[in-house]
């Protein structure tokens, strides 16, 4: 049960990207396309997942048991360019058309910070193997709901008349205030 | 080169906010108040301008393959002795802006500067660089917590200002007031710096 509510959280209630700020260079950066926006958001889940996992695995079995807890920034970090680099590998091996629609965006994700970030909020929480997984999808399918609503916004605005000084990044970051609004209903949905 | 005018091309002819708009997250996570960003500002700025001292010191050593793994070990260092003596020493201000201090590694300032300047220059004008470049973010982002801890708590670094009869805005200090502030501030150079007539 808790997992579940874990979950929802970190789907909806403390969304990512409008609810943590965490991953909002890649939000603001490729969504100008749904297509993109929806590759991108494949991809950072599988990262996420994966980086939940590994991390875990590290931090109790290698730095905890040797008291070098103070090196899981450094440690995290590695590991996270480590795992982009073979999912970058794997895919380019096993489906290079997916390879090439993610093109650029698969190394940019080792410095999407909501990737350090979900490992970060496993730790200090002290979530569960099972639960950090959990974690690490929900927030990853957040970041793509959020990112895929906002890519399809962005296009339809493509085709507003935006008064001059708003035009790019401002009325983007309005946009988003808006969306944050939004979801800011969900914020009594659960308590955790 | 002139230092000033190192200093003086990251707090404003590139700030890394405003200009250059990249570094978004910390940005808008931690400005809630004037306080928390100036912790965030000085803290990103320590790491900055130690990365691009080292940086620019091995930029020789570091063989150019493995440069971004080894650039991000460097400032992972500097980001966990920042860490460290934040507990130490500032443990609420540690506590206020918590994930944040662990995400300064991947805050793309810092691997910015070391990719494009650090190792390129002279560890002397790397360091300056950094400095500059923390000040323009610190600038920024004491800019953003000001109006928005103004407008949501009626308060500046933690007096209150305003008499108590003014309603408050608490959207402000909420996440949604930290996109709209961020947007018309940025409307508002834009604005302005459409009608400033091209000097040279």
């Amino acid at each position: 049960m808790q997992t579940l509510l874990v979950f929802i959280s970190a789907v909806l209630v403390n969304n990512f990207v409008l609810n943590r700020f965490l991953g909002i260079c890649p939000f603001l950066g490729v969504s100008k396309k749904v297509e993109t926006a929806l590759g991108m958001g494949i991809a950072v889940t599988f990262v996420m997942a994966l980086a939940s996992a590994s991390t875990y695995i590290v931090y109790n079995t290698l730095l905890a048991p040797f008291g070098l807890e103070y090196l899981y920034n450094i440690a995290f970090i590695l590991i996270i360019a480590a795992l982009v680099q073979l999912v970058e590998m794997f895919i380019k091996k096993s489906s290079p058309p997916l390879y090439q629609a993610l093109g650029i965006y698969l190394p940019l994700i080792t410095t999407n910070c909501a990737v350090l970030g979900v490992t970060v909020i496993n730790k200090e929480s002290g979530y569960s193997f099972i639960t950090s997984i959990v974690n690490g999808v929900g927030a990853a399918l957040g970041f793509t709901l959020a990112i895929v609503l906002f890519a399809s916004i962005r296009e339809r605005m493509e085709r507003n008349n935006i008064p001059a000084p708003f035009q790019g990044f401002p009325i983007a970051l309005i946009t988003a205030g808006l969306m944050s609004i939004a979801f800011l209903g969900f914020s009594g949905l659960i308590k955790v | 080169m002139n230092p000033w005018k190192i200093i003086k091309n990251g707090l404003l002819d590139e700030n890394p906010t405003f200009i250059q708009v990249i570094g978004m997250c910390p940005t808008l996570a931690v400005t809630t108040s004037a306080i928390n960003g100036i912790g965030m500002g000085l803290s990103t700025l320590v790491v900055l301008a130690c990365s691009n001292l080292v940086i620019s010191l091995l930029r020789n050593f570091i063989p150019s393959k493995v440069r971004i793994p080894a650039f991000v070990v460097i400032i992972s260092t500097f980001v966990t002795v920042v860490q460290l003596l934040l507990q130490a020493y500032l443990p609420s201000l540690n506590a206020s802006l918590g994930i944040f201090i662990p995400l300064i590694v991947v805050n793309c300032i810092i691997l910015a500067r070391a990719e494009s300047y650090a190792s390129k220059n002279d560890a002397l004008s790397s360091a300056l660089d950094g400095i500059g470049m923390g000040l323009g973010f610190t600038a920024a982002l004491v800019a953003i917590g000001c109006i928005r801890e103004l407008l949501g708590s009626g308060s500046l670094f933690g007096i209150s200002v305003l008499p108590t009869e003014f309603p408050k805005t608490t959207i402000m200090i909420l996440p949604p007031g930290a996109f709209l502030t961020l947007g018309c501030l940025m409307a508002l150079l834009n604005h302005l710096r459409s009608k400033k007539p091209e000097v040279e």
